[in-house]
């Protein structure tokens, strides 16, 4: 019983919200393209981010996956190296760079070695500005993509996403998987993968972050020369998208003891005056990392589910307040029940001022523990730039979360949360679901 | 792209690493805790772990899946606290809390401010000896693992088709059950069984408490003596004494045919040496045949043939566990593009192995290896948490602080006449198990011929 006390006390402790430590500076390029750094000299080398903002909704609309095609391929050969030579080049150098792409983006990492940075920045320049795209290598990714498709379609998450978005918005580009069709991907030509090349990557929409193992004016010359080529103009992005869903159940048949379940309905815009409620509001109701209502009435309470959570999404052209779990065929539509319930009971009686006390004391004693490491430092410092966050808000975030009150969630609850609107999609074989219901 | 398929298809590549020696310094308890102390002061935090020497390979006949159960039920009620409270105060300070099972370990760990380390050894200390095993929260936490197993196995092909292939290739060592268990054994897993098994295991003297961020070998000190050093070592700890692998004398197949596999593919193993106190060798030229074979990217021989010069394979891969208490498993994975069968894709692993055998290694591509696992020490370091978790494991594999620190140098004196003599010892040899993951043949008929 003295340990439990013990226990209170250091809890109280902590009410004052720690920040960040770390410094962030503002660098710009010598032909003006903006960054932000983290210089720490501790480890020999640079984590580097560059956020092209755009991403796959730029795809037109008869080229669908054209751009998931063409990031897939700019490390297939560049410059005077075809696809063999250059993997090569990069392992040589110990390198590592990945290109992925995303709805609102596609996003280039890199990790270079102090001792041979110059040489690992050539490749890496080489695969943004001059890729090659040669004809063998776009059949070989073509069908690798091909496979991802035909994997996707026999994953019932997988399906659970996928048809949730397809239902939710009509004919914006956000109802269309990134990889495309089967169909379209089949049809796609090296035209169609020049011109998602031209769009996807410009000087004009890119954001950059670094961390680790080089200056300033280092970094300025390095962001010019990886970048340089790239032409500054970008083309415009795709107006808001409507979320057009009702609430209901969407069953899609799927052989499988289990089915995965994805809802959710429209969201909160970031640029909300209730945004920090919103957040705060989602960490108590499914947030990770913490025991939300969710996890505890769902999973711990009653064992339908291994895990559940609900999600902010802050997706630029439509914000949702989402979710996901997975249960047994025969205890799905209890799950669901249990879900609505919960979504009912915030939106009606608000939270309690423990919760709020206590997602609060999470939220805030998380954050600056995430500042770890030179790759998760570069990625936070470009994502704050992609939703266009001043730089001090690493020093007043935590203020902003504390200073969320009862009456701000029960306002923010009532608002957001709307049981009624919740569509759920459940991918497998569920006993006792009718759509509708 | 590739990284994005092996994704999609359940056959991720683990980089190879060299762990670094770091600043790392080792001590005991009296009561025979040994504790690790890995000093990072780039941020606040610290990672909390503490490792059990005890997995899914320790568990008694009959029980499949009570190791995993019983590091789930680690979270709920102690003398002292409410079911759940651990994670509570986790959380309430900032934290984050997890846990984790293998054949070979169960751990648990916080990341957390630096300066509630104290509070996180207490909560530790107090659950090792004082949970309590309510029937009530037995009953529904099983419910949980079942539906852990329903999500990450039953509902995957790729999963299910790996717990058959792990079944056969091991005849008698428990590696072959999975860590999660059989449905049938864990719908009959009891307090009882929970409780046993936690009174055999959990006690300071098979725990390894591994500490790591802006945190001295002294502060560890003083807070482990005070937490964890009341707690009486177990008398009656018992060796880890496994049953093991008699010869393998005959060839196996697994035929596994699912209408939920997108992209038949096809996977050899057979059994490899591992890692071992005072001799690493062997495992280290077996690290680099992989690497050279089928690691990361297209530039590996198995990628570089199938994939690219002869557009056979869609992805084409080899896997190599070095770290494990008893001996593991080499694997070569190959999805052959669509039109090919099963049995050309078998063949053409083989057709490649054997010119790898009879010509032997490309210098450069062995010099680019060597160049990666040197920089992978300077990477690793990033991750003061990933450095934890690598320490953790390969002391509960039996590894000694000598052999992790001596680790890369071993990977870095291997030379070709090393790899190429661990490579006929291992392919050549005729016994395997050869696995074919595949759509039912009805959903097959219109492409089979």
């Amino acid at each position: 019983m003295i340990k439990r006390l013990i226990v209170a006390a250091f809890a109280a402790l902590f009410a004052l919200p720690a920040t960040a430590t770390i410094e962030i500076e503002e660098v710009t390029s010598p032909s003006g393209i903006s960054a932000w750094l983290v210089e720490d000299r501790s480890i020999p080398f640079v984590a580097l981010e560059f956020w092209f903002i755009g991403g796959a909704t730029l795809d037109a609309p008869e080229a669908r996956g054209a751009t998931h095609l063409m990031m897939g391929l700019l490390e297939e050969g560049a410059g005077d190296l075809n696809a063999q030579d250059y993997a090569a080049a990069v392992e040589g150098l110990a390198a590592g760079f990945s290109f992925e792409s995303y709805r609102d983006a596609v996003v280039v990492s890199a990790r270079m070695l102090s001792q041979n940075r110059d040489a690992a920045a050539d490749l890496l320049r080489a695969a943004i500005s001059t890729p090659r795209f040669d004809q063998d290598a776009i059949e070989r990714v073509r069908a690798q993509v091909l496979a991802i498709i035909q994997s996707d379609a026999r994953d019932p998450e997988e399906i659970a996403t996928a048809t949730f978005h397809a239902l939710a918005y009509g004919d914006h580009p956000y109802a269309f998987a990134q990889e495309g069709t089967a169909e379209s991907v089949a049809a796609l030509s090296r035209d169609d993968i020049l011109a998602a090349h031209r769009a996807a990557l410009t000087r004009g929409r890119v954001v950059v972050g670094a961390a680790g193992d080089i200056s300033a004016a280092e970094l300025g010359q390095l962001i010019d020369h990886i970048l340089g080529d790239l032409p500054a103009e970008a083309p415009p992005r795709p107006g808001p998208a409507d979320f057009t869903l009702k609430g209901g159940i969407t069953v899609v048949d799927f052989p499988s003891p289990q089915s995965v379940a994805f809802f959710g309905h429209a969201g909160i815009e970031r640029d909300d005056p209730d945004f920090f409620a919103a957040f705060v509001l989602n960490q108590i109701l499914g947030g990770s990392g913490f025991r939300s209502r969710l996890m505890s009435e769902v999973r711990e309470k009653r064992g339908l589910t291994y895990g559940i959570g609900s999600s902010l999404s802050l997706a630029d052209l439509s914000p949702g307040m989402l979710g996901q779990f997975s249960s047994s065929n025969d205890l799905v539509g209890q799950a669901i029940d249990v879900v609505k319930e919960q979504w009912a009971d915030l939106a009606t009686n608000g939270v309690s001022q423990d919760e709020r006390d206590a997602a609060v004391r999470y939220m805030t004693g998380e954050y600056p523990l995430r500042f770890d490491g030179n790759a998760t430092i570069a990625g936070i410092l470009a994502a704050m730039q992609s939703d266009e966050i001043p730089v001090d808000y690493v020093t007043n975030r935590n203020a902003y979360v504390a200073a969320v009150t009862l009456e701000d969630l029960r306002r923010v609850a009532a608002r957001l949360l709307r049981p009624e609107d919740l569509h759920f999609v459940v991918v497998g074989q569920p006993q006792g679901l009718s759509p509708g219901n | 792209m590739l990284h994005r398929l092996a994704l999609a298809l359940g056959l991720t590549l683990t980089p190879v690493m060299a762990l670094a020696a770091g600043d790392v310094v080792e001590f005991f308890l009296d009561n025979g805790m040994q504790v690790v102390v890995i000093a990072d002061d780039r941020a606040p935090a610290v990672t909390h772990m503490v490792w059990y020497r005890v997995g899914a390979a320790d568990e008694p006949p009959g029980q499949s899946g009570i190791a995993h159960f019983v590091e789930h039920l680690m979270f709920k009620a102690t003398d002292d606290m409410a079911s759940g409270e651990f994670s509570t105060v986790v959380a309430a300070n900032g934290g984050s809390d997890n846990a984790f099972t293998s054949w070979d370990y169960t751990g648990y760990f916080q990341r957390i401010a630096a300066d509630r380390l104290g509070l996180m050894m207490q909560m530790e200390a107090d659950r090792m000896r004082d949970i309590i095993f309510d029937p009530v929260e037995v009953a529904t936490e099983r419910s949980v693992i079942l539906e852990e197993r329903a999500q990450r196995t039953d509902s995957s092909a790729g999963a299910l088709f790996n717990e058959q292939m792990r079944a056969t290739l091991f005849l008698n060592h428990p590696y072959g059950v999975p860590i999660i268990g059989w449905r049938h054994e864990m719908e009959a897993l009891s307090r009882d069984d929970a409780q046993a098994f936690h009174d055999i295991w959990y006690h300071p003297n098979n725990a390894i408490l591994v500490v790591a961020g802006d945190v001295t070998a002294e502060e560890v000190r003083t807070l482990a003596q005070e937490y964890y050093g009341p707690i009486p070592a177990s008398p009656s700890l018992p060796a880890r004494a496994r049953p093991t692998e008699p010869p393998h004398i005959a060839n196996r197949r697994v035929s596994f045919a699912d209408e939920r596999v997108a992209n038949p593919y096809v996977s050899i193993q057979m059994l490899a040496p591992v890692r071992e106190p005072g001799n690493q060798a062997e495992a280290a030229a077996l690290v680099i045949l992989a690497e050279l074979l089928g690691g990361g990217g297209q530039t590996s021989l198995l990628a570089r043939r199938l994939q690219v010069e002869e557009e056979r394979s869609l992805f084409a891969a080899a896997y190599y566990d070095s770290t494990s208490l008893d001996p593991s498993s080499f694997s070569l994975v190959n999805v052959p593009v669509p039109g090919l069968s099963l049995e050309e894709a078998e063949a053409d692993l083989w057709r490649i192995i054997d010119d790898f055998l009879s010509q032997g290694i490309d210098a450069d591509h062995f010099a680019r290896i060597k160049f990666q696992i040197a920089a992978s020490e300077i990477y690793q370091e990033d991750s003061t948490q990933g450095l934890a978790r690598r320490w953790g494991m390969e002391l509960t594999m039996g590894l000694g602080i000598a052999d992790i620190e001596s680790w890369p140098d071993i990977l870095a004196a291997v030379t070709p006449e090393d790899v190429m003599h661990a490579a006929r010892s291992l392919l050549t040899d005729p016994v395997h198990v050869t696995g074919h993951l595949m759509r039912p043949a009805a959903a097959n008929a219109e492409i089979s011929q």
